[in-house]
């Protein structure tokens, strides 16, 4: 371990003044919870919750190349991105092994990306390595990061970003937000409906006391943060994701747009067209695990013979549906809904089943949806 | 009556040559909401800072140890069956186990309230 204190994020004092708990995460001092991960889990669900997710890197790749610099690395298909439109991608080393999940999105002439903040140092090196040198990354270092997200989010920020309702699901804009200029888009990390909210890390208290002063908000912490995206079967890298696991392993293949499967020319191509065609050896699946008990990352799946064949790479207590639910990595021949498995986890036997994702419908709005 | 405390965060109420166990409210308050344990059988014997029971938290899971050695007398059902009255009743309702003690010398050398107290605002 390093002994490097953890850095401070611009929303640290509201948030202890807040009443939050906070912990060293991806190097940063960061609130895990406030009143309690299940209730805030909750809220999120039925009404709003605000996240800081500021640690996370935002990006700016600009240059005449990048946008056909970046498809050499992710398998996104940037050509036919409208501009304020973004899209889920991955950023692959040339074996196809996942080095971060990111979204991109086109602004006005740059591309705005957003990476794990654990990763993105590595991000940074990695890009500036394999980008042409006329390709600029600004790595906007006082930029803030917060997502409100839940059924009500809507009500909260139309009332004080009038237009933001306009947004459909993975679209975003610029707006006036308490003063400050503010990048809005509609996405997030939980299932639900949502935004996040890019703002200059010197206006985030304001704007953060602003929306958590409407009566629909909570702040929420990434205790929660970490059980709604279970919940919502979305992967976290590290631990569902990393360099050793490929896309179509790990049931990303919609990232991986129609005309790149076809034409190719990204990192991995080979290897992950060959799996596409093929079928992976292993993949990424849901699995509810019979009992109260949590099955939790590093637990193992095993055959009859005890031999490990799998890992879980989540796991935990679901709020919603009060039972324990996991991320694992099955053999293909096991990957089929409804197969039962056994898991091992502290020399004890848990029988768990293959189940949909995500645990808990989507519930995104999507402009023209009924 | 007395209840005394462990620097692992256990309580124990003596009654006689029997005493009951659970986690305190600092406990509590650290591992968040419980939503499992494990209790130990009855009969099971069980020793001094070994291993006694199972609490998980959405977080994470954690070990009870048991603060003295005894046979185990009884577990606290209604704790399986609603693990959140760890949470909402630590030092009450939310008892894990009582035990028969097999050495009450044991309890020497563990904390009483004001000793915990201090204890836990050095964490």
């Amino acid at each position: 371990m390093n002994d490097a204190p953890d850095r401070l994020l611009p929303l640290d004092d509201w948030h202890v003044a807040r009443g939050a708990r906070m912990v060293p995460f991806a190097g940063y001092r960061m609130p895990i919870q406030y009143e309690g991960i299940i209730a805030e889990h909750r809220w999120t669900r039925a009404s709003a919750g605000l996240f800081d997710v500021s640690h996370m890197g935002q990006l700016i790749v600009t240059g005449a190349e990048a946008e056909k610099s970046l498809e050499k690395l992710l398998p996104a298909d940037l050509f036919i991105l409208k501009e304020g439109r973004l899209r889920y991608s991955l950023l692959l080393a040339p074996d196809g092994g996942i080095i971060d999940d990111l979204m991109v999105t086109r602004r006005g002439g740059h591309f705005y990306v957003v990476v794990n903040g654990a990763t993105k140092e590595g991000d940074i090196a990695d890009l500036t390595e394999r980008l042409p040198r006329g390709v600029v990354i600004d790595h906007m270092k006082e930029q803030a990061l917060l997502a409100l997200q839940g059924p009500k989010a809507v009500d909260v920020l139309s009332r004080l970003a009038p237009g933001v309702e306009d947004l459909g699901f993975m679209t975003g804009g610029a707006f006036p937000l308490a003063g400050a200029n503010v990048w809005i888009s509609r996405s997030g990390y939980t299932g639900e409906d949502g935004f996040e909210i890019s703002l200059p890390g010197a206006r985030a208290a304001e704007v953060a006391e602003l929306i958590a002063a409407q009566p629909e908000v909570r702040p929420i912490g990434l205790g929660a943060r970490d059980s709604l995206r279970l919940e919502a079967g979305l992967p976290l890298y590290g631990h569902d994701l990393d360099l050793g696991t490929t896309p179509v392993e790990a049931d990303l293949g919609f990232a991986i747009s129609k005309r790149r499967r076809a034409d190719g020319g990204f990192a991995g191509w080979e290897r992950i067209i060959a799996e596409i065609e093929r079928g992976p050896l292993r993949r990424r699946v849901g699995l509810a695990v019979e009992g109260r008990q949590p099955v939790r990352e590093g637990a193992i799946m095993v055959d009859a013979e005890g031999n490990e064949v799998g890992k879980v790479t989540s796991g935990g207590f679901s709020p919603c549906l009060e039972a324990p639910i996991a991320m694992a990595y099955v053999p293909a021949a096991s990957a089929e809904e409804g197969r039962e498995i056994t898991l091992a986890q502290r020399g004890r036997l848990f029988p768990a089943k293959v189940v949909k994702m995500p645990f808990v419908p989507h519930r995104y709005y999507r402009k023209g949806a009924a | 009556m007395t209840v005394y405390y462990t620097r692992e965060h256990e309580w124990i109420r003596v009654e006689g040559d029997q005493a009951i166990v659970g986690i305190t409210d600092f406990a509590q308050g650290q591992l968040g909401d419980v939503v499992f344990v494990e209790l130990p059988e009855a009969k099971r014997q069980v020793t001094k800072g070994g291993e006694a029971a199972v609490v998980e938290s959405v977080k994470a899971a954690s070990d009870v140890y048991s603060p003295v050695s005894g046979e185990i007398a009884e577990a606290n059902q209604a704790l399986v069956d609603d693990p959140s009255l760890a949470n909402s009743d630590p030092e009450g309702e939310g008892w894990f186990f009582r035990l028969r003690l097999s050495d009450p010398g044991e309890l020497e050398g563990l904390m009483d309230a004001a000793a915990y107290k201090t204890f836990c605002d050095s964490q």
